[in-house]
């Protein structure tokens, strides 16, 4: 027979301010099985827990309930406390009388006291019902994926591989860097973008312990924390990457220019190139849309009747390559690599501004974006370093800044501030002075919003300094007159209608999450917010968890940042999958489903609700096919166990018969 | 026995007799030399300053020298003249500006005279105060003014949003001083003739937070705050009816000054029955 | 083109013109209102304190600060630039900007302030010390309002604190007031010349 003790804690006043303890007292005594209660003050005091812990040995308690606050905030305490008197964890109910009693029926003390005496009754009579469990444990793999190649990726991954953790990093583009690699500079030192992240790129590339797969995606993703099992899919470069000399006579000589999707349409790129200069790795791909040997290849596979006319078959940087690096037969690869954890760095993009109409749509030539403007302020870039005006290549004088376009706008699906613009404005209007003392600029902003260390005072340089003239409002049209855009706003500082002649319109559009990003975070199983910003598992105590164990993110695929707080963010999931990969081994909770083999008829609808794929299928003797839980998978969440029609499926610790007879305790 | 250079300025030496009157007393009383100022003239407050710099800096600076000749620090009981001596002082200390100013006045002055606020020279140290009648718990609300400690980079005196010098006077002399947020409002300056509207407004407004604060009568430290407080209250509507006197003529009264003595009998707004009630006239 | 629209003009030779006079730099005003919020004579005023500073930083028309009433009803109390958070002298730009208006003989919006100014310094020009009585007299007639103020002459008059007589102009002191009046003009006629 079972001996339950009972113990009713004060909480302070938390508890017995609201329930009348004795009347609780009294009522426990009176339970089934009970042979001990006692009312410490604080019970997770450790006044209190010994208080437990002597109970259990000197009335020889096997089961205890300790009603207090919610199991969230204290199981684990009093399950250690069992552990230490010599009794099994797992023989411990918690019953909720503050938060789910106290707190919430302060108005009727009478009404609460009842409470607390029903729910500790249930909780009796479950614990009654309790088997002890034994936590399982699984390996470890001790290696680590990290998805995109951005800042941020490019931080977690240094910061894995000096941690001495074997990774892999994953970017979709023909080279790492990300976004940070189209800066010119950064805010608000003003120190030159890729003279800070090109040694971290090339460190990525000599480091001993990361594996380096560019022009590459994640196609699929299985198995749990510790063990999971990833498809990468390798796509074709047709360029040896071993063989190449990265000499650069393919795509100097490649005939076909097309419009350089880095230089953000800002300048050419070959058919077969390397995005910039300092890519990494510095090995061309051939964009296969573009290649005028692909398209002979497509017309000569046509059928005749619908071929037009004979394309050039071209293949000159085949024909130049010295070490005969250019490979057409290359395929598609798809790698499988087990990860003990990932991390999700897959960034951002800018926001598409042709929605627009009162801006131009996209159709104003010399309206551009402040990505464009940071690729003609680059001195590598395509214009080297001069500002021109894209429709007659003008150097403007007058240039005017929007703020917010595609941020805190409601009507685009924007609310949300995209964090970077206020100082990217500040900075490229610094930049645009230093360039020419005889640019003019103007920012149309609604907040300045300058919170990062030095940012205010980087905004009081841009104005104080460069000279930049901030008008509060929103621009509410830019027309084309003659070969000025006219640029119509309010100044509400002065309340009136300004009016602007410009040669420039810089438009700094908002960030939204990298296209393709929700698609992975459904391979991923975790969870995204309705801009496709990845969920952490909480916004300020768990910044970089995700719902998922073993699955971290990182970075703006999170939410805006800056260049500091991505790093900071990807040297955090860093952290935090080290604490994963350092186990040998990593326990689970037994609060795991049980099938009962005996009881499943092999319907599998198991299979298909459960969310975390714990749903194995496993051939008994007599060749049935039933169903069997991964308990290294498995949450316990109980979605098989009530969608399990012969009743097959059971949660160890909340098995059918403890509900029903907590049920049945219930006095209605 | 302190010796100072006095500027009266112009308004103290006419339409505000009672002010100069009572300092004068005062500092007799407490043993502090006041030496007239040979033969003075305008400091450039009001209108010069705001007409042309270098004029107010000029006329200024012409007076700030006959002090310097002197070898004494330059005082005056108005906030105006005082701010508009300090703040050429302040200015003169760029070398150019004193060249230009020297060939205006053909003299060559050296801008090392001080210069301080009559209120500054009285409050100062823990002068032991000889007083023969207590002002008996009269509640006084201390008005500043706006000028008497702005700007404190030019004055370097008490406190720019809540001084405390008065107070402390008026304290110490058995006032009780009332508690209020009005100690260095504008009262409407030197606007009385083009724009009586405005004095009417601010001083106005002065008057009526020192009634809801509890006060008596007001304590003032400017002939223009007390001309445009006591003057112009007749015009008032509702007329405040509230007392404004002097800080000289309170410490006169508690030294053992009659109130004729003192000329509290040529106020507009009667202080006489205030102060007979309390037995101190 | 919208009614009215603004067209900026950051840094105008007029702007530079204030920012020489005062010592301030516009730019540097952040807009916060707080000279406004404590300003006693902005209820009187067309421009606010801090409108005055953002019309400057966008360079309006001189004739639009010039024409205001603001820097006429301005009364120099200082409450804006000691409250600043930018340490902004505004008080010294309504100065400069009420110097720049006298010096370019700009019509003024309060006639009877300026005036009032004028006849201020007249007076000081000849007796180098103010004349209540005289200055109260003759702004009356010049500003065709005869009876102001005049209820409070019998007691001013009778307690002898409105001296009648004018301070005596042949002294020493009035004699050296007339001479800076003089070299101050000549002065700066000859700084106007050499810009020109």
């Amino acid at each position: 027979m079972a001996r339950i003790g009972v113990f009713i804690c004060h909480c302070g006043s938390n508890i017995a301010g609201v329930v009348d303890i004795p009347k609780v007292m009294a009522a426990a005594k009176e339970l089934p099985l009970v042979t001990y209660v006692d009312d410490p003050m604080y019970t997770c005091s450790e006044t209190g827990q010994a208080a437990v812990r002597e109970a259990i040995v000197k009335h020889g308690l096997t089961r205890v309930v300790v009603s207090a606050c919610s199991p969230r905030m204290h199981e684990v305490t009093f399950r250690k406390a069992l552990a230490q008197a010599g009794l099994n964890p797992y023989l411990l109910e918690m019953a909720n009388i503050r938060e789910q009693c106290a707190w919430v029926h302060g108005d009727d003390k009478a009404a609460a006291t009842e409470k607390a005496i029903q729910l500790i009754a249930m909780a009796v009579a479950k614990v009654a019902r309790h088997e002890p469990l034994t936590p399982k444990s699984v390996g470890v793999t001790k290696r680590a994926l990290v998805i995109g190649g951005g800042i941020a990726g490019i931080q977690a991954a240094l910061d894995l591989g000096n941690a001495n953790i074997e990774v892999v990093l994953v970017e979709r583009e023909p080279t790492i860097g990300g976004r940070m690699a189209q800066l010119d500079k950064t805010f608000p030192t003003l120190d030159c973008s890729s003279c800070i992240l090109t040694p971290r790129m090339v460190e990525v590339s000599q480091h001993p312990k990361i594996r380096l797969l560019t022009y590459s995606e994640v196609k699929s993703v299985s198995g749990f924390v510790g063990n999971f099992e990833v498809e990468i899919l390798q796509r074709a470069r047709k360029v040896d990457m071993d063989k190449c000399t990265s000499c650069g006579i393919c795509w100097q000589k490649c005939p076909e220019k097309v419009s350089s999707e880095f230089d953000s349409g800002m300048g050419k790129r070959s058919a077969i190139y390397i995005p910039f200069a300092q890519a990494v790795p510095s090995k061309p791909v051939i964009d296969l849309t573009h290649c005028r040997y692909i398209k002979f290849q497509e017309w000569q596979a046509a059928p005749e009747a619908t071929r037009g006319k004979k394309p050039m078959e071209c293949r000159i940087c085949e024909r130049l390559c010295p070490p005969q690096a250019v490979d057409w037969g290359q395929q598609d690869q798809v790698l499988k690599e087990k990860f003990g954890a990932i991390i999700v760095a897959t960034g951002f993009q800018t926001f598409d501004y042709s929605v627009y109409g009162e801006y131009g749509g996209g159709k104003l030539p010399d309206v551009i974006t402040g990505l464009q403007l940071e690729r003609m302020l680059s001195a590598s870039g395509p214009t080297g370093g001069v500002v021109q005006r894209p429709s007659d290549g003008a150097h403007p004088k007058t240039v005017v800044f929007l703020s917010c376009v595609g941020s805190r706008d409601d009507k685009v699906g924007r609310p949300y501030c995209s964090n970077v613009c206020c100082m990217y404005m500040a900075k490229q209007s610094i930049l645009l002075k230093e360039h020419d003392p005889q640019v003019q600029s103007y920012v149309f902003y609604i907040d300045t919003r300058a919170t990062g260390k030095g940012y205010e005072e980087f905004s009081r340089r841009a104005q104080e300094e460069a000279g930049t003239v901030y008008l509060r409002g929103r621009v509410s049209k830019i027309y084309q007159e003659g070969k000025k855009l006219v640029v119509m706003g309010e100044d509400s500082l002065m309340g009136r209608p300004v009016e602007i002649a410009a040669d420039l319109v810089v438009l700094a559009t908002g960030v939204e999450p990298a296209a393709g990003a929700t698609e992975l975070a459904q391979k991923l199983n975790i969870g995204y917010d309705t801009y496709g910003f990845l969920m952490e598992a909480h916004p300020k105590l768990r910044p970089v968890e995700t719902q998922t164990d073993g699955i971290f993110v990182a970075g703006m695929a999170v939410g805006p940042k800056d260049v500091p707080a991505a790093v900071a963010h990807g040297s955090a999931a860093a952290v935090k999958a080290v604490g994963i990969l350092s186990q040998e081994k990593l326990t689970t909770d037994p609060g795991t489903a049980l099938v009962d083999a005996a009881k499943c008829v092999s319907c599998f609808l198991c299979e298909e609700v459960c969310p975390f794929n714990a749903v194995e299928r496993e051939t008994l003797r007599d060749k049935r096919v039933v169903a069997r839980i991964n308990e290294s998978l498995c949450k316990g969440c109980g979605l098989c166990v009530s969608c399990c029609r012969p009743g097959a499926i059971n949660l160890k610790g909340s098995t059918n018969q403890q509900l029903m007879a907590e049920l049945m305790a219930l006095k209605l | 026995m302190p010796k100072y250079a006095y500027y009266p300025g112009c308004a103290v030496h006419a339409s505000a007799r009672d002010y100069a009157v009572s300092a004068q007393l005062v500092c007799q009383a407490l043993g502090i030399e006041l030496q007239e100022i040979k033969d003075w003239t305008c400091c450039g407050a009001s209108s010069a300053h705001p007409t042309s710099h270098l004029l107010g800096l000029s006329l200024a600076a012409r007076n700030l020298r006959l002090a310097e000749e002197m070898g004494l620090t330059l005082t005056s009981p108005c906030p105006a003249c005082t701010s508009r001596l300090a703040g050429a002082r302040h200015e003169l200390r760029d070398p150019a500006a004193l060249a230009e100013v020297n060939d205006i006045l053909g003299k060559d002055f050296g801008n090392t005279v001080g210069v301080e606020h009559l209120l500054q020279v009285l409050s100062k140290g823990d002068r032991a105060l000889p007083v023969k009648r207590p002002l008996g718990g009269l509640k006084v609300a201390p008005y500043y003014g706006c000028l008497i400690v702005r700007p404190q980079k030019v004055l370097g005196f008490d406190h720019e949003e809540n001084p405390q010098s008065l107070d402390r006077l008026l304290s110490a002399v058995g006032a009780e001083v009332v508690p209020w947020g009005f100690k260095t409002e504008c009262c409407g300056a030197g606007m009385p003739m083009a724009r009586k509207d405005m004095v009417h407004k601010l001083s106005g407004r002065i008057l009526a937070a020192a009634r809801s604060a509890g006060a008596e009568a007001v304590a003032v430290a400017c002939p223009l705050c007390h001309s445009n407080l006591d003057m112009h209250q007749g015009d008032m509507k509702p007329n405040p009816k509230m007392p404004v006197l002097y800080f000289t003529q309170l410490m006169g009264l508690a030294l053992g000054f009659s109130a004729k003595e003192l000329l509290l009998d040529t106020h507009f707004t009667d202080a006489l029955a205030l102060l007979r009630g309390k037995g101190l006239a | 083109m919208s009614v009215n629209a603004v067209v900026p003009a950051p840094g105008t030779p007029f702007v530079k013109r204030v920012e020489g006079l005062s010592g301030q730099k516009v730019l540097k005003c952040i807009q916060c209102g707080k000279c406004s919020a404590g300003c006693p004579a902005a209820f009187a005023m067309d421009f606010t304190p801090r409108q005055v500073m953002r019309a400057l930083q966008l360079g309006l028309p001189s004739d639009e600060l010039l024409g205001a009433s603001t820097i006429w009803v301005c009364l120099f109390c200082q409450t804006c630039s000691v409250r600043c958070p930018m340490e902004l002298d505004i008080a010294g730009v309504m100065e400069a900007l009420r110097l720049v208006a006298i010096e370019d003989k700009h019509p003024a919006a309060q006639k009877n302030i300026a005036l009032f100014h004028r006849l201020f310094l007249w007076g000081i020009a000849r007796t180098g010390r103010l004349h209540e009585f005289g200055l109260g007299g003759m702004f009356n007639v010049r500003s065709r309002q005869p009876f102001l103020n005049v209820s409070h002459l019998p007691k001013m008059l009778f307690s002898r604190r409105l001296p009648v007589l004018p301070p005596w102009p042949w002294s020493k002191g009035a004699g050296e007031v007339r001479r800076i009046f003089r070299r101050v003009q000549a002065a700066q006629k000859a700084s106007r010349g050499s810009h020109a």
